[in-house]
């Protein structure tokens, strides 16, 4: 059933039916803002706003909003939403210049012969303006396949995936893949809709036929395998939440491949969520499972300070404020901490005589920090500032898998790096120790939710065999694999299970 | 048939008809002639309501025009329109089946009757495909007559139909025009600006000046008898040219 390869599928049913409610809701509100006058200008207006916000602020939005009405926050809805917002400026613009600009003659004509109002709409202004709305329906298809891709992030699949996941995984032909695919597939529904255009100008039957068969068997294989996959939604799917790294995307392919092979049910991944929206998600039930880390959870939701750094008594208060404030079954520690740390080039840590954070003090004011995009946000970077009275010259947000390039390279001087990446090691990187304790330990933990110890705790069996199996080497070597050796998470993830079944 | 009475009409403050009333009966065509600007088209397009009159009524057969729903009212009169009108995303046929496809006739007798009326209007038949942009002025305007014609209205309205032609094209519809209408015996109102034009067609030609009726009658009567000083300098043109015309022909004999 599945003729195309699955994230092309995913992208058009996300893009192909934002169109079409894109296009449902805009060229009757067009058509509304054309024929009450006072209406134009606000209409067109929110819209205009709409349009200014950043496409990616705009699909992250709805995450919120979605959550705050109890809806699915996470994966297709939210994605739609946003494709569908943005799609409706340029077909709503284009309804209303289309209608403003008919010849007034011809309107005057088509009430001289005795047409109501609305047969003047649908047999005389509507067939006129066509060809302006459907330039705006061009755009619309162009901007909703191409900002699609960013769905990724909110948890929909789309061509998006490749490109994210090659971003972090520094894999360029995966960028190139997830890009190409998607400028060729822009450009071919844009040539679809064209050629409707251009056929139903010329009254060419044969041209508009093919053009009109080819949109319906699109939009039939859109839906056909859209039901299909929302009706397994409802039943049999374990989804498993990833953040926007490397290891994340290691552990979530290892968790969703151990289920499945221990319980059978399938298990899908949702990728490059945002760290708190990964929370998020689990609370309200749109993924099952995913990893998250002690320290994390102690900082950014507990508003706790690094005070007791003892690894186990943080991890039992955490336990038990997931457990008693938000449901959330901790299914174990997989038995290695990935803690934030400042770390920097070994030549320049050791020109500069800094070893521990507090010898960076006096460096700070001349130097520059690079951050992932959480980074400067948490509660972590605000305890270290605190703790050790830091004030850099310059910090700079950049994706988690550049900053590693940018701190070797010497665009920025320290970054906030993971612990357990391996390219510590391999760029000849040094971790400076927290001397004063600011940064809280960071074991790696299985969350899951409550429905999924409910409706499959076999999976919750499956996965608690996971515990103590990782220690802090294993995973560098895994997440090195991926960032420097070219493979895939997936991959690395199953030989992983595989050295480990084997073992059982 | 129609009749106009004490019809005027404002734009906000600005008269452009002032209480006009004059009739028409039937088969009769009646030329309503003046300058730009003297309120003969607001007139014409108050009796199908077009325009909505300010004050006055139009009676079509007795019956109060204001009484029906506008587009029904409209569905009734054949409308000829100055810049022509036809709907160029439509083909020939499609553009003369509207107002019968208005009045929801049967696919088979709309045909029927589009072959019928544009065979009246000589239009050939391997043009009913085309778009409007594809035929020249002189067709247009035919096909425009023809979709007047086409739901056999009793009464037609004409505003300036041949007023964009090149002189040969014009006297040719002009021709065909009175032929056709002598044949189905139209009750019509023609507006125009060219006195000539009135003078060859008019059963009766209405003059208006400055919103104002200035005199109505036959064309004989307009040139044995103008009622003032406008209606005779207008009605002096063609007869100056015809002075000159003659004087021409006689030393082309001589």
């Amino acid at each position: 059933m599945d003729l195309l390869p699955g994230y092309l599928t995913a992208h058009l049913q996300l893009a192909l039916v934002a169109l079409l409610v894109g296009i449902a809701v805009s060229v009757p509100l067009g058509v509304l803002a054309a024929r009450v006058r006072w209406l134009e200008q606000p209409v067109l207006g929110v819209a205009s706003v709409i349009q200014t916000i950043p496409s990616l602020a705009l699909l992250a939005a709805m995450v919120p909003l979605l959550a705050a009405a109890h809806l699915p926050s996470i994966g297709y809805l939210p994605a739609f939403i946003g494709l569908v917002l943005y799609s409706v400026l340029p077909i709503l613009r284009n309804t209303v210049t289309g209608l403003a600009t008919v010849d007034p003659a011809l309107i005057e004509a088509a009430r001289g012969v005795g047409m109501t109002p609305r047969q003047r709409l649908v047999r005389v202004e509507l067939p006129l303006a066509m060809p302006v709305i459907i330039a705006g329906i061009r755009t619309a298809t162009i901007w909703t396949v191409g900002i699609a891709t960013l769905s990724t992030p909110v948890g929909a699949t789309s061509l998006g995936n490749y490109i994210f996941t090659g971003l972090q995984t520094r894999n360029q032909s995966a960028i190139l893949v997830g890009c190409i695919a998607a400028a060729v597939l822009a450009l071919t529904l844009d040539g679809l809709v064209r050629l409707v255009a251009v056929g139903w100008e010329r009254r060419h039957r044969g041209l508009l036929g093919v053009a009109l068969g080819a949109t319906a068997l699109l939009y039939l294989y859109t839906g056909v395998t859209l039901g299909r996959e929302l009706l397994r939604t409802q039943h049999e799917r374990i989804l498993v939440g990833a953040k926007t790294f490397t290891e994340q995307y290691v552990l979530s392919e290892i968790l969703a491949g151990q289920m499945m092979h221990e319980t059978g049910t399938p298990a899908e991944v949702a990728q490059a969520l945002g760290s708190t929206v990964a929370f998020d998600a689990l609370r309200t039930g749109d993924i099952d499972v995913y990893v998250d880390y002690s320290g994390t959870i102690w900082a950014t939701l507990m508003h706790r300070e690094a005070s007791p750094t003892n690894r186990s008594d943080v991890l039992s208060e955490v336990e038990q404020f997931l457990r008693e404030r938000h449901g959330i079954v901790v299914v174990g520690a997989l038995g290695f901490e990935n803690a934030y740390a400042l770390a920097m080039r070994r030549e320049r840590a050791e020109r500069l005589r800094v070893r521990r954070i507090s010898d960076l003090v006096l460096h700070a004011p001349t130097l520059s920090i690079g951050g992932d995009y959480e980074f400067f946000g948490r509660a972590e970077w605000r305890a270290i500032r605190e703790r050790y009275g830091l004030g850099f010259a310059t910090e700079r947000s950049m994706d988690s898998s550049l900053m590693y390039q940018a701190v070797a390279q010497g665009n920025v001087d320290v970054i906030s790096a993971f612990s357990t990446d391996g390219r510590i090691a391999a760029l000849e990187l040094v971790v400076l120790e927290d001397d004063r304790g600011a940064i809280p330990p960071y074991d790696a933990v299985i969350l899951a939710s409550e429905r999924l110890r409910r409706r499959h705790p076999e999976a919750i069996d499956a996965l608690r065999r996971l515990v103590g199996t990782i220690d802090g080497d294993a995973m560098r070597r895994m997440n090195l694999a991926v960032d420097e050796g070219g493979q895939s998470p997936t991959a690395v993830a199953r030989a992983f299970l595989e050295a480990l079944w084997n073992r059982e | 048939m129609i009749e106009v009475r004490q019809l005027a009409k404002r734009f906000g403050n600005t008269p452009a008809v002032r209480e006009v009333s004059f009739g028409v009966s039937a088969g009769e065509l009646l030329v309503l002639v003046g300058g730009s600007g003297c309120g003969k088209t607001t007139t014409l397009k108050m009796i199908n309501r077009l325009t909505e009159p300010t004050s006055g009524t139009v009676l079509i057969e007795g019956q109060d025009v204001s009484a029906l729903p506008g587009h029904v009212l409209r569905r009734g009169i054949g409308y000829v329109f100055q810049r022509v009108g036809l709907f160029p995303h439509m083909t020939v046929e499609q553009n003369v089946a509207v107002p019968l496809s208005l009045l929801g006739w049967a696919a088979g007798r709309i045909r029927e009757r589009v072959g019928e009326v544009l065979e009246l209007v000589e239009i050939d038949p391997s043009l009913r495909h085309r778009r409007p942009a594809e035929l020249s002025g002189g067709q247009q305007q035919r096909v425009g007559v023809a979709r007047a014609l086409s739901s056999e209205p009793k009464v037609m309205l004409l505003d300036e139909p041949f007023g964009a032609l090149d002189p040969l094209t014009r006297d040719r519809l002009q021709q065909s025009f009175v032929g056709i209408r002598k044949r189905l015996g139209l009750t019509a109102i023609f507006v125009t600006h060219d006195m000539i034009e009135a003078l060859l067609l008019a059963d009766r030609i209405a003059v208006m000046n400055d919103g104002r009726l200035v005199q109505v009658g036959t064309p004989h009567e307009l040139l044995a008898s103008p009622a003032d000083e406008y209606v005779e300098r207008l009605v002096d043109t063609p007869r100056r040219q015809a002075r000159t015309f003659d004087e021409l022909m006689a030393g082309v004999a001589r």
